[in-house]
């Protein structure tokens, strides 16, 4: 593999965000996964989203950890950071880093291996931290990069490109998270763009911890008949509970649609999150609700998409730890310094 | 120390049993000796427990200044049945034994060679005091009253000590008063005061503080502007962290608003702490962790990363004793080597080895301007005996010229008039590259990737590629060997013998060599500061036929170290070694060169 620069040439017909900007200022460089990977889908999914919100580049800051899934932010948004960690920790970075400056708009990336396996601890103390960043699940049941093992998220049942066939329960991203408070937790699927820009705009504008766990086929080696993450499971199984609608502040909402299948949630900064619900009785700012109706479509064997649960009031880590406005990385030193007399104060005790 | 006790020249001892608040009985005495001008060492044997374990105080008063441990007991307080055997049994000949007399004592628990000393403690205070508690918290302010008349000690400093520490609660200062009249009247009347060896005023203790390493770190890195913390407790650094953040939540408020410019934050494990203070300083805020050994082990893949992306952290290790869980809660010097190539692949990183907590203080600082101008993860190596236990240190200056070495960050107005910016170009040819802060300017955007890439940034597995970055990171070491602490020399043409030791062996190695000049032999001293070692090391080694290298390892890591990265003759360097998790004293120093002395003319 090589690193590859994508042609920057703009069509002068594209649209423009606010910044001026067009789609083709979030790119990154060419995508070296395989040719139809779900990861891409995503990637381009995630370039739309970011355009969409008008987010200058340089104020995003992409994580990852390591596998395919943590790979990705090469492929996209050239003029942000990126920090491809180690296997398992991006979230402790994602932590020290918005501790640092909760400025910046902060995208995980991260795997099925990479999260609920090496990175489960990291990943569920990030989520009670309600750490303000958007979580990306790139989630297709196998370890890509070390060709075709099982990964903590593969069902019960469902059998690997060589056929030995997964004898463990698999740990849900969506169920975990929902049990240990995290107050944003979406599933989509990475063949559905139109139903996931929604969810990454939302998660990008809430105020915590949004969790997007994206069913990911890997076209290598789990997806064949048996896999329970392949393209053709996923289209058969996949049952959206709502479909999301992210509505910049001060947009009017207009909905054709019936009394009690819309859910408005507005987020912290006026921007709202539209749920169009399949189901009239579906509360997705119901914890246990929620959890309740994950679980048991899940025993049918149906994958339930949508944003599945919201919180938009609980603090995040900067709230929680009383942090002040401006960043921590650019506090004057002349602020920092206690300063001799203090220390003279300090050391009288020591006598 | 002489051979014999004398004023000012005497070591005390104190078993007791853990969780019965005998610690602000014993700092109480130690700072006795301190306010009545002399120097004295406070050194805390405790158990890996809460309570009901042996536990031992031992303070050392010396008239000369010798800060280390002393090695032997002149006065025994007893205060632990357990323990009493043992206790007993190391009272050095012509010593003092004082035991709780309430209960009878066991006939056969006695020695024709020291004095024993029984004090009706318990009865005592069961006397004139009244709840369970306070029972037992006054037995240990009652033996400092019988210290205070035994060693005659200054009963105007006793009682201002007191008032110090209970000025918001009189009650307590009574009760505490009170426990200590008790002890030393009951001295007084009963007993020959004060003993043939005693404390009398000295001057020697002015501009001085009494105070532990773990301390003074955190004040160092408070002092720096430390602003981000991941952390993990652990034994013996924990009180790093909760030290830092006591006086940050004091001194970093910001008055208008209310908020406290730190973040603390306690990580689910080492991992993670690591992983948060890499985060934090690649986004340009200094940010540090405080860990021991298994934390370390733990934290070793993040510190390959941080060396090999070039990322600054400052790490606090308080070592402590042991592989695996060892022993937490005595003290070792053995994770030089696990922290001098901490991590996979070709991996090395800067360390600093402070000999005490005034050393710990400034060299915790000076880390912080070290790992932002090298772009490396600095480890300042403490031990618990530094970390944990009161040294008698020289008042801390903080230099109100002092601003921080933010190292080649790139500003916004660079970037702005930059052509093109690479993260790992060696444009200076130090073998240090400039790096960019996200958020600062789309220009400065780069990839931080542990896997293998090109000095423009960029990923490769292209060979020749990979390794121009390697070795451009070999020449960043040589860089930074001109910045690091150079070591602490004192040397004389007239000898031809040298010791090396590192960090807290300082005090007794300064002991023993003032007893191998007595006895006619000189010895030159190099004590190394930092690694990667400054020219000066291989000058001394290079100026030396034999050398001593005093370390507090089996393994003599120190020694290992210099063979690997000086020109040394192995010959030449003799392992001089304390490693049983007791503070290293003078004697195991003489000793270790005195055999090998002896061995050289036998042959």
């Amino acid at each position: 593999m090589s690193f590859l620069a994508k042609p920057k040439v703009a069509h002068p017909g594209l649209p423009r965000n606010e910044l001026g900007l067009t789609v083709r200022d979030y790119e990154g460089g060419m995508s070296t996964l395989c040719a139809g990977c779900g990861h891409d889908s995503i990637t381009a999914a995630l370039i739309q989203a970011a355009f969409e919100l008008s987010i200058p580049p340089h104020r995003m800051a992409k994580v990852s950890g390591i596998g395919c899934s943590s790979k990705t932010p090469a492929y996209f948004a050239s003029a942000s950071h990126g920090f491809n960690s180690v296997h398992g920790r991006m979230p402790s970075v994602a932590t020290g880093a918005n501790a640092a400056n909760g400025e910046l708009v902060y995208i995980g990336l991260s795997g099925d291996g990479d999260t609920l396996s090496i990175g489960l601890g990291q990943f569920c103390h990030a989520i009670r931290r309600n750490l303000n960043m958007l979580y990306l699940l790139e989630n297709n049941g196998v370890y890509g990069l070390t060709k075709g093992q099982f990964s903590a998220s593969a069902d019960i049942g469902s059998k690997a490109r060589k056929g030995d066939v997964n004898q463990q329960p698999p740990i849900d991203p969506c169920l975990l998270a929902l049990s240990i408070g995290c107050t944003f937790v979406a599933r989509s699927f990475s063949g559905d763009k139109a139903h996931l820009v929604p969810l990454l705009k939302a998660g990008i504008r809430h105020r915590g911890f949004a969790l997007v766990d994206v069913i990911s086929p890997c076209v290598t080696f789990n997806d064949h008949e048996g896999s329970t993450k392949s393209y053709q499971f996923t289209r058969q199984h996949a049952q959206a509970v709502t479909y999301a609608d992210y509505v910049p502040p001060a947009t009017e909402i207009r909905s054709d649609q019936a009394a009690g299948t819309v859910q408005a949630v507005t987020l912290h900064d006026g921007s709202r999150v539209l749920l169009h619900k399949v189901g009239a009785d579906y509360d997705a700012t119901d914890r246990t609700g929620a959890f309740d109706y994950v679980s048991r479509h899940q025993a049918r064997g149906e994958i339930v998409t949508g944003l599945l649960f919201i919180d938009e009031a609980k603090p995040d880590m900067h709230q929680v730890q009383s942090l002040p406005d401006q960043p921590l990385n650019s506090v004057p030193y002349d602020k920092l310094n206690p300063g001799q007399k203090a220390l003279d104060a300090i050391q009288a005790r020591f006598r | 120390m002489s051979k014999q006790p004398r004023d000012n020249d005497f070591t005390i001892k104190i078993a007791n049993v853990n969780g019965t608040g005998s610690a602000s009985a014993n700092t109480l005495l130690m700072k006795a000796f301190f306010r009545m001008g002399i120097p004295v060492a406070g050194k805390n044997y405790f158990p890996s427990n809460i309570q009901g374990l042996p536990t031992w105080y031992e303070i050392r008063a010396s008239r000369d200044g010798y800060i280390c441990r002393s090695g032997r007991v002149d006065v025994l307080v007893a205060m632990n049945a357990e323990t009493y055997r043992k206790d007993l049994h190391d009272v050095a000949p012509g010593g003092y034994l004082i035991y709780d007399s309430t209960w009878p004592r066991a006939k056969q628990l006695a020695r024709d060679d020291i004095t024993i000393l029984g004090v009706p403690l318990a009865r005592l205070c069961n006397e004139r005091f009244t709840r369970a508690r306070e029972r037992v918290l006054m037995k240990n302010i009652a033996y400092v009253g019988v210290l205070a008349a035994l060693l005659d000690l200054d009963l105007a400093v006793v009682r201002a000590l007191l008032q110090d520490s209970f000025a918001a609660k009189p009650q307590l200062l009574e009760s505490n008063q009170a426990a200590f009249d008790l002890g030393y009247h009951y001295a007084r009347e009963n007993f020959s005061c004060p003993l043939p060896f005693r404390a009398t005023a000295m001057n020697a203790t002015g501009g001085h503080i009494m105070i532990d390493g773990n301390s003074t770190a955190a004040l160092g890195a408070l002092f720096a502007g430390a602003t981000v913390v991941g952390w993990y407790p652990i034994t013996p650094s924990t009180s790093v962290i909760d030290t830092f953040k006591r006086h940050a939540e004091r001194l970093r408020k910001d008055p208008d608003t209310g908020r406290t410019n730190v973040a603390i934050i306690q990580a689910e494990d080492e991992l993670a702490a690591i992983g948060m203070v890499l985060g934090a300083s690649w986004n340009g805020a200094r940010a540090f962790t405080s860990t021991s050994g298994p934390g370390i082990s733990l934290m070793s893949e993040f510190l390959g990363y941080g060396y090999f992306t070039e990322i600054p952290a400052v790490l606090v290790n308080v070592q402590r004793c042991g592989p695996s869980t060892g022993m937490p809660t005595r003290t070792q010097q053995a994770d030089i080597m696990a922290c001098a190539y901490a991590s996979h692949g070709d991996t090395r990183h800067v360390l600093l080895f402070p000999a005490n907590p005034e050393e710990a203080f400034y060299l915790t600082a000076q880390a912080f301007d070290l790992a932002e101008r090298l772009q490396t993860p600095v480890i300042v190596l403490t031990d618990l005996d530094i970390g944990m236990n009161d040294w008698m240190c020289r008042d801390l200056q903080w230099d109100p010229a002092y601003q921080p070495d933010r190292g080649k960050v790139m500003s916004r107005e660079q970037l702005e008039k930059i052509e093109k910016f690479h993260r790992y170009l060696d444009v200076d040819q130090d073998g240090i590259p400039w790096r960019s802060l996200p958020g600062v300017h789309a220009k400065g955007a780069y990839f931080t990737r542990g896997s293998g890439h090109n000095m423009y940034g960029a990923y490769t597995e292209d060979a020749k590629e990979y390794q121009a970055v390697v070795d451009r990171l070999r020449r960043k070491w040589e860089t930074a060997r001109q910045y690091v602490p150079t070591p602490v020399v004192e040397q004389s043409d007239r000898h031809r013998v040298g010791i090396i030791s590192v960090g807290s062996c300082d005090g007794a190695v300064r002991e023993a060599r003032a007893r191998l000049a007595e006895a006619g032999v000189g010895a030159n001293y190099l004590r190394v500061k930092a690694f990667p070692f400054s020219r000066q090391v291989q000058d001394f080694l290079d100026a030396h036929d034999r050398i001593y290298v005093v370390e507090q390892n089996r393994d003599a890591q120190l020694r290992s170290l210099l063979l690997l990265e000086t020109r040394v003759d192995p010959e030449k360097l003799v392992a001089v070694l304390h490693y049983d998790g007791l503070p290293i004293v003078a004697a195991s120093i003489v000793d270790g060169i005195n055999q090998d002395m002896a061995r050289g003319q036998a042959a």
